[in-house]
């Protein structure tokens, strides 16, 4: 193996025990809690940091908390060498916040609040809500079933210019 | 004869799979299947109560089998022996069997260690789903021990079994069809047997075999190489791989006989090191490249799009590297280290009334004096054909750099352009406009949160942009008024330009005149004014354009490219009259040539008079090469405005970066303390640099570059120093927008530039090129004397319009056959674009329809089938009953269940049927039983039907 991956991965190990406490780094594979994953900086900002950490985590409680392991699966998604098949698949189930395979009008609804924001100046109206997912249904909801399901969504994506340059996070 | 043998190998296939009563269906052994199926139940009942023991039936059963794996084992040499002796077994069955009872045993017990594997086995495959094709050659293996399974049955014996008895449908057919096809799989089963006791060997394989493990190892192949484009788990990746990997490597050097598998594992040693060695040099390459961890930093913090400004920069700063290479290497290095030394000759020295000031700061900042006689401009370089030890053609090798820095940089921005458009591909589609909008538009890069509120305002903006341009595209009302305002601005923006053009040519006329008063009696303003001008320009006019386009009210993302086009005329046209200017300057220049050219003569002769008077009483005098007389050299003219030019936009830069970043950022900042409102979210707040207006800077400068490089070889190097500290927060997306703005730049730089080398003839005294009519004259000189004769005749010949302008002719009609066959791809892309969506659409029609069938068809079969599983129910009770007391006696019904389902036999549908299928139901795990029977069952027996009717026949 080449050093630079060695580096990459250290450093990742490194960041993530920072996030463990000191009683937690002397066991062997320790679950952090969402909570303090979500204090990275990387993530601090992003309006799905919440959605990320739920579907990378593989913990029984489902409330969110990594393993090393899960947290090495978050990085490769969004590295820049992951394909745009993996990025739009783990793209669809951050999107996909009711996790029942398909994006419905809910899951469009959450969506737009998410990229928003939080504050009332910047929300959307309504109206302007319904237009915005009939319109977005209208574009990729190829079968008219009212959701957009995984192939639609890939098949949106694919053509994007620039989501595979965006869909990345760095440590 | 045939028969005889065909019926034989039945009985054997029949056995092989467990599945003796499989042989009633032949009418003369009929009989004694009934007897033999009645004696295994109670043989059953024995061995529940002794375990191991046996009985003269059970071995006679078990000799039976035995005698057939003989017949296996020792291949088909005793068959092929003779008919009649394998008929003659075929037919003693029951009774050739008692000496071999111990030996029976033995295989007896084999055959439980083999199933018992075979069981762990089928755990372990049912953990990875994607090995199909693997399990499939497991479970063909195992219908050869499969009789013992009947001993623990559970759904998923029981589609083991089914698929056991499809293969054997299919061996079956195949043994029908001819004799030395028999022999083969006979072979095969034997290897079947044989591979359980050892690994694979690849001399027993069949060619039909090899070719499943070759699709096997395929599979895993292609599994491996598409692993990493799996959204599994790393788990899950890790142990599919590993998996895989053994599967591959165990069978696949199996593939290979004898020395091939050397071969084979030799190839496979050399590729494992070329993929090592392949990954560490990309790692290599990219720790080689510049910045990059930098620019992944920046990115990290502001998101893809400045960091793509980032990426364009340092893009920009390779070619440049490449050129200063290019001249550095190719022209400066050989002029100061073989050329003539300074002050050797006129044009390498100082003038003698230059020379006091020549090394003033002053002086020098303005590139005169010492550095105008420098390797850094075109009049210091000797016309000397060649030079140094090396024969170095130094004319011609300056005259090639300036053709192949241009040449260059037209191929990298031309092959940047094709990747760029190569990726984006179909990029300007338009269909999804809202769905990109929503689903792509989050950086997941952005990390800061002043950042990510930008990005949520900006992203809240785009929506309701987008939605109002949707409402609007609906309903167009003013359009006149809109119409109005545009045409408005652009003539604003016209005059705008129009008059920034005539101040940069009036600002170029009055420094002329200055120049002719002597540059000495005027102010560093009016001495830099052409300069300073022209920056101030590109700082406000853009500016200005902004204002101007609030009135057009057109989408942002038009609005955007209108600005970059305003300032992309304006650059432009500055440039252009600047070069005017220039060319004014060069034809007085030119004028101001001849005068000295004759002046020069006269003093030639003065100075000859003088020494040729004084001739017999003194030496001659040497002439100090500083006090000849010389011409005003118009080339480096040319080379010290664009450096000058160069310089005074760098300063600009940084001035208004300090003033207007920098300062105003520390000011609102710390300011913002002890001030009445709040200055971060209020007037001043921090700067909000314009879009692309660095990257249109950049672009320029490049342009300034191209077309100064020719007259002044430290351009490059020169712009390699300003790139490297103009490091300006900006964002662009480093689109083919910029980069066709490039090309066209890069275009219109040359034009200048090839004008000039092409139509001006080259100063008489300085400059590689002196003393020849044309610059482009050095390629004919060293055609002539360096190359033998016939060579220059070639080419003399090939210039010949003649076939010059066929030559034309064909590239245009080449041109025009690709761009038509492009187009007609763009509407071949299309086409299947829109099959593609009516295919989506019918496929979802079509499966919803046969959603709906399927669901009427069960809702019907469950109203049939409620009566009928009453009725079955009725019938299942009493064997239920007994089952608990005669577990063997269950068992064997079941058996007898599983066979009937694949074949039930046509002539005893006459008594036996109720009794026989009436538990049909229980072996399937859905909960609704009498549906369940009903349904699938019957099809499937109607199919068995078919199968066995052809087999039946050809007996």
């Amino acid at each position: 193996m080449s050093m630079s991956f060695f580096i990459h991965l250290f450093s990742a190990h490194k960041r993530f025990t920072e996030l463990l406490t000191k009683d937690e780094k002397d066991l062997p594979n320790n679950r952090v809690p969402m909570e303090r994953i979500l204090t990275l900086p990387e993530l601090k900002s992003n309006p799905f940091r919440k959605r990320i950490c739920n579907v990378f985590s593989t913990s029984e409680y489902k409330d969110g908390g990594l393993t090393f392991e899960d947290f090495l699966d978050l990085l490769s998604a969004f590295s820049d060498s992951a394909t745009l098949e993996i990025k739009s698949h783990y793209a669809f189930r951050i999107f996909d916040f009711d996790d029942d395979g398909t994006l419905d009008c809910g899951d469009l609804e959450k969506l737009v609040n998410c990229l928003t924001g939080e504050t009332d100046d910047t929300r959307l109206t309504p109206e302007e809500m319904r237009q915005l997912i009939n319109n977005i249904l209208e574009e990729s909801d190829i079968d008219k079933d009212g959701t957009v399901n995984l192939s639609e969504f890939q098949h949106v994506i694919s053509r994007s210019p620039d989501f595979v340059s965006s869909f990345k996070i760095v440590l | 004869m045939a028969m005889l043998i065909a019926t034989w190998k039945h009985c054997v296939y029949v056995f092989a799979t467990g599945l003796e009563d499989e042989v009633d269906t032949f009418q003369e052994e009929h009989e004694r299947e009934r007897h033999r199926g009645k004696r295994r139940d109670g043989e059953r009942a024995k061995k529940k109560k002794r375990g191991n023991g046996e009985g003269r039936k059970r071995a006679s059963r078990a000799g039976r089998e035995e005698e057939k794996l003989q017949a296996r084992r020792e291949k088909k040499g005793r068959r092929k022996k003779s008919s009649s002796d394998q008929q003659a077994e075929g037919r003693e069955g029951d009774e050739a069997d008692q000496p071999t009872t111990k030996s029976s045993k033995a295989a007896k017990t084999r055959k439980n260690v083999k199933n018992e594997k075979t069981r762990k086995v089928e755990k372990e495959e049912k953990e990875d789903e994607a090995d199909d094709e693997e399990r499939n050659r497991k479970r063909k293996k195992k219908h050869g021990s499969n009789k013992k399974e009947e001993n623990v049955e559970d759904g998923n014996t029981h589609t083991v079994k089914e698929k056991a008895g499809e293969v054997k449908k299919k061996k079956h057919k195949k043994v029908v069809e001819t004799s030395s096809e028999k022999e083969t799989s006979e072979e095969e089963d034997n290897e079947e047997e044989d591979s359980e006791e050892k690994e694979v060997r690849p001399e027993t394989l069949t060619p039909e075999e090899l070719e499943t493990l070759k699709e096997a190892v395929d599979e895993r192949k292609k599994l491996i190489q598409g692993l990493r484009g799996k959204p599994w788990a790393m788990k899950k990746k890790l142990v599919t791989l590993r998996e895989s990997q053994e599967f591959v490597e165990k069978y696949e050097g199996a593939l290979g006989k004898g020395k091939g598998r050397k071969l084979y594992a030799y190839k496979i040693m050399m590729t494992k090191k070329w993929m090592k060695f392949k990954r560490d040099f990309e790692n290599f390459k990219t720790a080689c490249i510049p910045w990059e961890m930098k620019i992944k930093e920046i990115e990290s913090h502001f998101g893809s799009s400045v960091a793509s400004y980032f990426i364009f920069l340092r893009w920009m700063y390779g070619i440049n590297m490449i050129l200063f290479c290019l001249t550095f290497g190719l022209v400066m290095v050989p002029e100061a280290l073989m050329g003539r030394p300074y002050g050797t000759i006129p044009r390498k020295t100082v003038p003698r009334a230059e020379a006091p000031s020549a090394m003033d700061f002053a002086v020098l900042w303005d590139f005169g004096g010492y550095a105008q006689y420098s390797v850094l401009f075109y009049g210091y370089y000797n016309n000397q054909r060649a030079i140094g030890w090396l024969k170095f053609r130094m004319p011609l090798s300056y005259f090639l750099v300036g053709v192949g820095t241009v040449a260059y940089s037209y191929m990298v921005v031309i092959r940047t352009m094709a990747r760029n458009a190569n990726e984006s591909g179909v990029g300007d589609d338009n269909s999804f406009n809202f769905s990109w909008k929503m689903f792509t538009s989050w950086d997941y890069l952005i990390g800061n949160p002043e950042t990510a509120d930008n990005k949520f305002a900006s992203i809240t903006t785009i929506f309701k942009e987008a939605i109002l341009e949707e409402q609007e595209s609906r309903k167009d009302d003013n359009i006149h008024l809109t119409r109005f305002l545009r045409v408005l601005a652009n003539f604003l923006v016209l005059c705008c330009l129009a008059g920034s053009g005539y101040l940069i040519y009036f600002v170029v006329r009055r420094s002329q005149k200055f120049a002719l008063d002597g540059l000495e009696n005027h102010t560093w303003w009016e001495r830099n004014e052409v300069n300073m001008v022209m920056s101030l320009l590109g700082m406000f006019c853009p500016m200005l354009f902004d204002v101007i386009s609030a009135l057009e009210n057109y989408h942002p993302r038009v609005a955007l490219q209108w600005q970059l086009g305003r300032i992309f005329a304006l650059f432009l046209g500055n440039l252009y009259t600047f070069i005017i200017a220039l060319m004014d300057e060069i034809n007085l220049k030119r004028e101001e040539e001849n005068i000295v050219k004759f002046n020069i003569t006269t003093w030639e002769a003065s100075l000859y008079n003088i020494s040729a008077s004084e001739n017999s009483t003194s030496p001659p005098v040497t002439i100090q090469p500083a006090d000849v007389p010389r011409g005003p050299c118009w080339e480096t003219m040319v080379g010290q405005e664009f450096v000058r030019l160069i310089i005074s936009d760098t300063m600009t830069t940084y001035i208004t970066l300090l003033i207007g970043d920098f300062l105003r950022a520390v000011l609102v900042r710390f300011l913002n303390y002890c001030w009445c409102w709040d200055l971060e979210a209020g007037f001043p707040s921090y700067s909000e640099f314009d879009v692309s207006g660095n990257v249109l800077g950049l672009i320029f400068n490049q342009g300034m570059i191209w077309m100064g490089a020719f007259y002044a070889p430290c351009l490059p190097a020169l712009n390699l120093l300003r790139l490297h500290v103009s490091m300006v927060f900006k964002a662009s997306g480093s689109n083919n927008f910029y980069m066709a703005m490039l090309l066209v730049i890069l275009f219109l730089s040359t034009l200048p530039a090839i004008y000039t080398i092409v139509t001006i003839p080259p100063s008489f005294d300085c400059g590689p090129f002196s003393g020849k009519k044309r610059m482009f004259d050095v390629i004919q000189e060293t055609l002539e004397s360096d190359f033998p004769a016939w060579f220059s005749k070639v080419f003399s010949s090939a210039s010949n319009p003649g076939l010059v302008l066929p030559f034309i002719l064909l590239m245009v009609l080449a041109i025009y056959y690709l761009q038509s066959t492009s187009k007609s791809y763009k509407e071949a892309n299309v086409d299947l674009k829109k099959k593609l969506q009516t295919q989506n659409e019918e496929n979802k029609k079509k499966n919803k329809l046969a959603a709906l069938k399927a669901q009427m068809d069960l809702e019907e079969a469950r109203k049939a089938a409620s009566p009928s599983a009453e009725h079955q129910k009725n019938n299942n009770a009493s064997p239920d009953q007994e089952a608990d007391e005669e577990e063997d006696r269950d068992r064997s019904q079941r058996m007898y269940r599983s066979k009937n389902r694949r074949s039930p036999p046509p002539h005893r549908h006459d008594g036996q049927l109720p009794a026989t299928r009436a538990p049909v139901p229980r072996n399937y795990p859905h909960g609704n039983q009498g549906f369940a029977g009903y349904l699938p069952s019957f099809p499937r027996e109607n199919e068995a039907r078919m199968h066995r009717v052809p087999s039946l026949q050809r007996h």
